[in-house]
């Protein structure tokens, strides 16, 4: 079974650790994923900001990307989210029957942990990650997507991890898209607040499924100098124990995955 | 009363000047966090909360498909219990008629309850207009009425103030309303009520108009209802001799069963309690007993143009709980004022461009976009409003809306319209991030501070970005794109060495197990 990785644009452009991340992951469990390199961007920018009828075109792209998979795959749960509830309403607009019978015969949409826990029936994934980490439930991937203690559940198994609960863990943390924008003030009013409870934790990295609200608050947390760093889940899942001696398949190189204890988290990508 | 909603700035300039008041904001996030606290107590409580959430929307959107039928059902059991009905297209309307009905008894002065539809319709600024004295009877409207403000929660109008403020406004304003504040009143919340009980008292007892809202009418019956917690309500509704209500048209349950449901979502979701305080209940005229000429005035003011949106209209099925204020982050920063209506937080985000209709000013138009989309409101609202959706659903309107306007793209739809072009082709966006990553190249290389941890970060920057960057670090774009490194190493297969920006997630290790 081949499933699609859908990376995101901003995955795409600003965090390309993150997809490469989740290939890791994924091949590692047995899964065979495959970046389909026509898709783009899943047109949330536009549907959020009212430009219903701009978000068409990205809408169509993305149809033609990723057809003839058997699913796909996203490190994020609002993109998720957004192909999950808001393509029909675009395409509805559009008046193109077509275009909503393409969206109903689309691939299913999972978001990481959702495929994780419930496609592939996994929450042990073997990673391995000596850290103090808080888990930041987004609030697409908590309320549009309801992935619930999935994330939890998959970074409760990671070896060597000390997970902090976060206090007000579901409240948004000021992101929102454009919001951060438009709203500049009050969003970096509700990201301080964030902040200031993550650091509260004591933790040493921030973990969350969406690397647009991690841009904000990682944005928010490095300006602090809070010595807080952050990271998509992703990345954690990803990481792995350093092997000592152990024979891996013939003709491969010594496995040269990095020890994770002398701090890969600093190397999560450009935050 | 001056204080008027008219002309407020649009969103994020109000909410800019809330955000910079310390004191409201902690008055806030102490109020709204405790009834938070109090409301997922109580409805934790109810093992079939989501059943009750499902008929509380059921009711109400069968109200709305048949509210002709519902209406006229409505009229015809109010009639028949005594009352008379009158309808009011608009604000200028709903005020004419009530204000009439005051001069019709030579009254110069009303008690009210707390009724969002006659702030809604302004009926306190009509009445002085005719020289008519209309005084709020609700602890909290009162202190909102005699600090010649603004309510700022639907719940807890005066939910901006702290009890040392409300000293303050009950020992300056009180005596030059009525009964004076008693010497030596302390900020004890025991005699700030006491000291507001000895007030109002004298007004009930003098009034002989009186108006209300309601948050019920039940169409079988004839019933209306208001819920309220200190009995200032029941006062109203029993003392004075004629009674006058405004009501929403959308306020309609078809029967008095219906009630049950109703009657167990609103206080848990309002106030946090089970059950409220006081219950009232009355249909009509009782001879001998209360009010001996009842009115009611069921009132569109643009409900009609809400149920006309086909998406929209589930924002009709509120009851007025203020469950979704109460759990907004947004709103629990700004305050409800910046909103600048007499319906605040999420519900009001909807309900007010809804009511106003969008594309005529930018206050209204501003409000769809004052939410990051979180969903928490949709989360809490006792009858299943999705406020994310209708939001979404107005942006679109207001986009449209400005589109249809003669003149020029604004920079947003020129920004918009390039980025659709750019994103709809992945060779397009493939070459714009060879561009953004020469950028994250030079930047590394020349300037950008490193971050804790060693990240790449840039501070201050110009232009549109300088919003996001005057608080916020901005990652610099990678070197290298997803898209980029895939072609390049044929999907990590072949990766012989960490190339640039393959950092240490094993990929080269990828399938050694």
């Amino acid at each position: 079974m081949t499933v699609g990785l859908m990376v995101t644009c901003i995955n795409d452009a600003l965090f390309p650790d993150t997809g490469k991340a989740v290939v890791t992951l994924l091949r590692r469990l047995g899964v065979d994923v495959a970046f389909p390199s026509a898709q783009t961007c899943c047109g949330q920018p536009m549907v959020n900001t009212g430009y219903l009828d701009e978000a068409v075109p990205l809408l169509r792209n993305h149809l033609d990307a990723f057809a003839g998979y058997e699913a796909i795959v996203a490190p994020s749960g609002s993109c998720a989210g957004s192909v999950r509830h808001q393509h029909r309403i675009v395409a509805e607009r559009s008046g193109d029957p077509g275009l909503v019978h393409a969206v109903e015969a689309a691939p299913p949409v999972h978001e990481l942990s959702e495929y994780l826990v419930d496609v592939l029936g996994v929450t042990d994934v073997g990673a391995y990650f000596p850290h103090r980490v808080t888990y930041h439930p987004t609030c697409h991937s908590l309320r549009m997507l309801g992935v619930g203690d999935r994330p939890l559940s998959l970074l409760r198994a990671v070896r060597g991890i000390r997970l902090e609960e976060l206090p007000g863990a579901d409240e948004c943390c000021g992101f929102g898209g454009t919001f951060a924008m438009k709203n500049a003030e009050t969003s970096i009013a509700m990201g301080n607040d964030k902040a200031r409870h993550v650091r509260s934790t004591g933790a040493e990295v921030l973990v969350a499924g969406d690397n647009s609200c991690l841009m904000h608050v990682g944005g928010l947390l490095s300006r602090q100098r809070s010595g807080v760093r952050v990271m998509h889940l992703a990345e954690v899942l990803a990481q792995t124990e350093p092997v000592v001696h152990s024979v891996t398949s013939a003709g491969s190189a010594p496995t040269r995955e990095p020890a994770v204890g002398s701090g890969a988290p600093t190397e999560g990508g450009p935050r | 009363m001056t204080a008027t909603f008219v002309g407020m700035p649009a969103f994020p300039t109000a909410a800019k000047a809330a955000l910079a008041d310390t004191q409201l904001r902690r008055n806030l996030a102490h109020a709204t966090g405790t009834i938070r606290t109090k409301r997922a107590g109580v409805v934790g409580e109810v093992d079939d909360w989501e059943e009750l959430r499902l008929a509380g929307a059921a009711i109400k959107d069968r109200v709305l498909r048949h509210l002709p039928y519902y209406l006229e059902q409505l009229e015809t059991s109010l009639q028949a219990a005594g009352a008379t009905v009158h309808w009011a297209r608009d604000a200028a309307e709903a005020n004419a008629i009530v204000v009439g009905i005051a001069q019709q008894h030579d009254a110069r002065e009303i008690v009210k309850v707390k009724s969002m539809a006659t702030a809604e319709i302004g009926l306190n600024e009509a009445c002085e207009a005719a020289g008519i004295d209309a005084w709020e009877t609700d602890l909290a409207e009162l202190i909102v009425q005699l600090g010649d403000d603004l309510p700022s929660h639907i719940l807890v109008p005066a939910v901006h103030r702290n009890r040392a403020e409300i000293r303050e406004i009950f020992l300056r304003e009180m005596g030059t309303a009525g009964r004076a504040a008693p010497e030596g009143l302390t900020d004890e919340p025991a005699e700030l009520a006491a000291a507001a009980r000895a007030h109002l008292r004298e007004k009930f007892l003098r009034a002989k108009v009186a108006v209300s809202g309601a948050n019920f009418a039940v169409a079988e019956t004839g019933t209306l209802t208001v819920v309220e917690s200190e009995g200032n309500g029941r006062m109203c509704l029993t003392l004075p001799e004629v009674l006058v209500s405004v009501v929403g048209i959308e306020k309609i349950l078809p029967t008095w069963d219906d009630l049950e449901v109703f009657l167990q979502l609103l206080p848990r979701s309002s106030t946090g309690e089970r059950m409220n305080p006081y219950t009232s209940t009355w249909s009509g005229v009782t001879p001998g007993d209360g009010p001996q000429e009842v009115h009611v005035v069921l009132l569109d003011n643009g409900r009609t143009n809400v149920l006309a949106d086909e998406v929209g209209r589930q924002a009709l099925r509120c009851i007025r709980c203020s469950a979704c204020l109460n759990v907004c982050p947004v709103y629990e920063r700004t305050g409800g004022h910046a909103y600048g209506s007499v319906y605040p937080g999420p519900i009001g985000a909807i309900l007010t461009p809804m009511l106003r209709g969008v594309g005529h000013d930018k206050q209204t138009d501003s409000l769809p976009y004052a939410s990051s989309l979180c969903g928490a409101c949709f989360e809490v609202c006792p009858v299943r409003i999705d406020i994310p959706e209708v939001l979404v659903h107005l942006r679109a309107e207001v986009v449209d809306a400005h589109k249809a306007a003669p003149g020029l793209p604004s920079v947003q739809d020129m920004a918009m319209k390039a980025a659709s072009w750019t994103l709809s082709s992945s060779g397009r966006i493939g070459a714009a991030e060879k561009v953004s990553g020469l950028g994250g190249r030079l930047i590394n290389k020349l300037g950008g501070h490193a971050a804790p941890g060693g990240a790449p970060m840039l501070g201050a920057l110009p232009g549109p970005a300088a919003a996001w960057a005057g608080s916020r670090d901005v990652p610099v774009p990678a070197e290298e794109s997803f898209r980029a490194w895939w072609e390049r190493t044929d999907g990590g297969r072949a990766e012989t060495g960490d190339g640039p920006g393959v950092n240490g997630h094993g990929t080269n290790g990828v399938g050694d197990r």
